[in-house]
């Protein structure tokens, strides 16, 4: 009886204690382990199960970019874009070297931004995602189906290509503003002339949707003001692109200072239809600039870099109605457009406050012509005509918008480090949550889209400062993102996860969007790679003068041939390698010793290669590098290096196969 | 009195833990290897002495090899050197088994399976098994259809 009223004790706690723990799913964000718990129980991904949405980080100043999965925040791959990469041999491989040339030469780095996914009918179609290069201005697709890096496009009569690449609602154009004005066309000039001779361009690249077809479509020729950023117009604003600029004081020194002297800079509302019509009657001058468009084949496995020449360039001053200038406080960074594609949001950085401009009152303006002045041909429309509300936030530092589907934007405010979400009806705020530390961008899965993704469930915030969020690791520490949900009444801080250099922009989209057109491996009947070997009756080496080309193949566990004589000191060695899977994720590696460059990393079906340059007579292994089989150690051979003048007699071999001159 | 509660409240136990565990057990999807079917425990010699009852593990559950049909053949043999001649030559052994006079020791369904399921055969078939104990590898899995290895067992009734 005694033992009965224990264990009935114990059941009604138990019971208790179970039924606490599975309501927990409904965390309010309060502090305490509970919500904790909750909140650790919303970012959960079981082993073996796949995460919801693939989110696009922008790699920052390491020039790449990352995926991660959400909610686990678990990074999924490094994608090359535009600097090397030892770890897949990007920029490094004789087949992607052409990605990387400019008319500077090869620029193996560069500082990476924006990733935008391509859109259909203002939407994410899951097709590319796009990123801009700022440095040395270019603009890269990568292949979501490949998640490679296909094409990059130079943009020529540009400097500081920040204002991009953001593309319009049916990805028709992708464009490119420029945060530095420079002399345009480029020349020797002292820098004092920076107001009389400086420039800034708007560009718009066609060919968004279709691979190896990038092109710069025209340029627009601006005041030199510093643009910065931009979005284009969607629905009842699709035709339109919004740039914002600073430095209309035009100071060419100690900006931070002398850049931020006038209550208002401008955003740049060009209407890019206006500007087909004037392409179409040849009101445009054909200037001679040159530019590189470099392609990467998924059938040659290789990349072509093409040096072109001339671009299109319209002057405003000639072409009335094409540019309007929206007065906007305080030195505005980001410009956000909302999913109807009616409000443009301005976010003076200097401000506490976001001003909100109506589209439809833009209109009214240009028709009414309320200028306030005409710069260079650019009317400069009257402030309160064009003004839809201020959003008076509380905070400071506004940076960028994004946007639920339930009328309310999120702001990022960099200086007061917060996210503030507030209605698009009542422009009153209706909640705020700090960001640890100082955020720059903010991300909501199809939040800058006509159609957020499950009209918003999650928030991402990429924060520059990361001081105590995580073990410390010397003077550099990762850069923090954080997730939020943002489903609810009151937004909720899930989870912290560290990113790859500076997680400058990202962009995220539903799995479910992307995961069927996986390409898991390169049919060998369609590799039209010039030096492959798609059996191993097609291997060979052969002597060029002193360049010798080796045509080998890989498959589980073993090179085809392994042994290689008669390489002499001086030679250019080009590996050709196909690895001859026919699998999913059976990459092989190749390693040479002594390579000056990287190893090749190289996908089932592909070829890659490598040029290995040896400096001394000795016989050096070569070997796998990618463990593959339980049989992986053993994937390794041998090559000869004779002394230049050596009579050595070309050789190779595999097992009884053997082979020479 | 107090038992009745006593059943009740343990039953209500019972229904929560289960409502709680039931999504951790949804979650437990097979994977990719996962057992698909009871394999009676054989030795790589039973089995070989066994290999007309030997279908092996896999896709295929019945071939009918009719006539020669010479135009499959020859589309079979293209597939096999490019896809198979890494390791396995056609009357010698390479890497692996030569597939001269291979349906004097398996059947054709067995042949089939082991071409587009190898990972599977080489892990619970007990030929499949035996045959990775004697060549110490697990043969690649290279993606062909089942038109394809149709074809290149055709090829393979040729040699």
């Amino acid at each position: 009886m005694r033992s009965t009223t224990i264990i009935f004790t114990s059941l009604i706690i138990a019971l208790l204690f179970v039924y606490s723990g599975c309501g927990s799913g409904n965390g309010n964000g309060s502090g305490g382990a509970l919500s904790n718990a909750s909140a650790a129980e919303k970012v959960y991904v079981a082993p073996g199960e796949y995460d919801k949405y693939y989110e696009f980080f922008s790699g920052g100043f390491s020039g790449q970019v990352t995926v991660h999965g959400l909610p686990s925040g678990r990074l999924l791959k490094t994608i090359p874009v535009f600097s090397l990469d030892g770890e897949k041999g990007y920029g490094f491989n004789e087949e992607t070297k052409p990605m990387l040339m400019t008319t500077f030469g090869f620029v193996p780095w560069d500082d990476s931004h924006h990733p935008k996914l391509s859109q259909t009918d203002g939407v994410h179609d899951g097709n590319f995602l796009f990123i801009n290069g700022n440095n040395t201005p270019r603009i890269a697709r990568i292949d979501l189906s490949t998640f490679e890096t296909t094409e990059i496009l130079q943009i020529p009569n540009s400097a500081g290509c920040h204002a991009s690449p953001y593309p319009t609602q049916n990805t028709e154009y992708l464009v490119a503003g420029t945060r530095f004005s420079v002399p345009i066309p480029q020349k020797d000039i002292s820098i004092d002339r920076f107001k009389e001779d400086f420039k800034g361009t708007f560009t718009f690249i066609s060919g968004g949707q279709e691979p190896g077809t990038m092109d710069i479509a025209f340029q627009i020729l601006a005041p030199g003001y510093d643009y910065d950023l931009a979005h284009c117009g969607k629905g009842v604003s699709h035709g339109w692109t919004f740039f914002t600029s600073y430095n209309v004081e035009q100071a060419n020194t100690l900006k931070e200072k002398n850049a931020s002297q006038y209550d208002k800079d401008y955003i740049a509302a060009v209407n890019w239809k206006k500007a087909e019509e004037y392409i179409a009657q040849g009101k445009f001058h054909e200037w001679p600039s040159e530019y590189y468009h470099n392609y990467y084949s998924d059938k040659t496995h290789s990349a072509t870099a093409t040096k072109k020449k001339g671009v299109k360039v319209l002057i405003p001053s000639e072409c009335p109605g094409l540019i309007y200038y929206l007065p906007t406080p305080k030195s505005p960074h980001g410009v956000d457009v909302s999913p109807t594609g009616e409000y443009i949001v301005g976010s003076g950085k200097l401000s506490a406050d976001l001003t909100v401009h109506s589209f439809a009152k833009m209109l009214a303006a240009i028709e009414a012509e309320k200028y306030d002045d005409v710069i260079d041909g650019i009317p400069v429309l009257k402030f309160d005509a064009i003004l839809a509300g201020t959003v008076s936030s509380g905070g400071l530092g506004p940076l960028h918008t994004e946007f639920d589907g339930r009328g309310n934007g999120y702001t990022s405010f960099f200086i007061s480090s917060e996210v503030v979400k507030w209605s698009l009806e009542t422009y009153e705020v209706v909640d705020r949550l700090p960001a640890y530390y100082s955020i720059g961008h903010l991300s909501i899965p199809g939040g800058g889209s006509m159609e957020p993704w499950e009209n918003g469930k999650y928030l991402i915030a990429m924060n520059k400062i990361t001081k105590d969020r995580y073990l410390p690791t010397g003077p550099e520490l990762a850069h923090s993102a954080q997730l939020y949900d943002i489903s609810g009444d009151k937004m909720e801080l899930l989870l912290d996860f560290p990113t790859m250099g500076e997680p400058h922009y990202a962009q995220g989209i539903l799995a479910s969007k992307i995961i069927d057109r996986q390409v898991k491996f390169f049919p060998l009947e369609e590799n039209e790679h010039p030096h492959r070997a798609l059996t191993e009756a097609e291997t060979k080496v052969i002597r060029e003068g002193n360049e010798v080309h080796i045509y080998g193949t890989m498959i589980r566990s073993h090179f085809a041939p392994d042994n290689i004589e008669g390489i002499k000191v001086g030679d250019k060695v080009f590996w050709h390698i196909t690895n001859l899977e026919q699998d999913w994720d059976v990459p092989h590696g190749l390693a040479v010793m002594g390579a000056n460059n990287a190893e090749l990393l190289i996908m089932p079906g592909q070829t890659e290669t490598l040029l290995w340059e040896p400096k001394t007579e000795g016989v050096y292994p070569f070997y796998c590098t990618d463990f593959c089989s339980a049989l992986h150690q053993e994937m390794q051979g041998y090559i000869r290096v004779s002394a230049k003048n050596s009579k050595t007699k070309m050789k190779w071999r595999l097992d009884e196969e053997v082979f020479g001159e | 009195m107090k038992s009745k509660i006593f059943i009740f409240l343990a039953l209500v136990f019972v229904m929560l833990i289960n409502a709680c565990g039931g999504e951790s057990n949804k979650k437990e999807k097979k994977g990719k290897f996962a057992p698909t079917a009871k394999v009676k425990p054989m030795t790589f010699e039973e089995a070989q002495a066994d290999w007309k009852n030997q279908k092996g593990l896999g896709p295929i559950d019945k071939v009918v090899l009719g006539e020669l049909n010479t135009e499959l053949a020859k589309k079979g043999e293209d597939i096999y050197i490019l896809k198979c001649t890494a390791c396995h030559a056609p009357d010698k052994e390479k890497l692996g088994p030569a597939p001269v006079g291979v349906l004097d020791r398996r059947t054709p369904e067995w042949i089939l399976n082991m071409i587009l399921n190898p990972e599977e055969m080489a892990l619970k078939d007990p030929i499949g098994r035996g045959l990775l104990m004697k060549y110490n590898t697990v043969m690649a899995n290279q993606g062909l259809t089942k038109d394809d290895a149709r074809a290149v067992l055709e090829y393979f009734r040729t040699l």
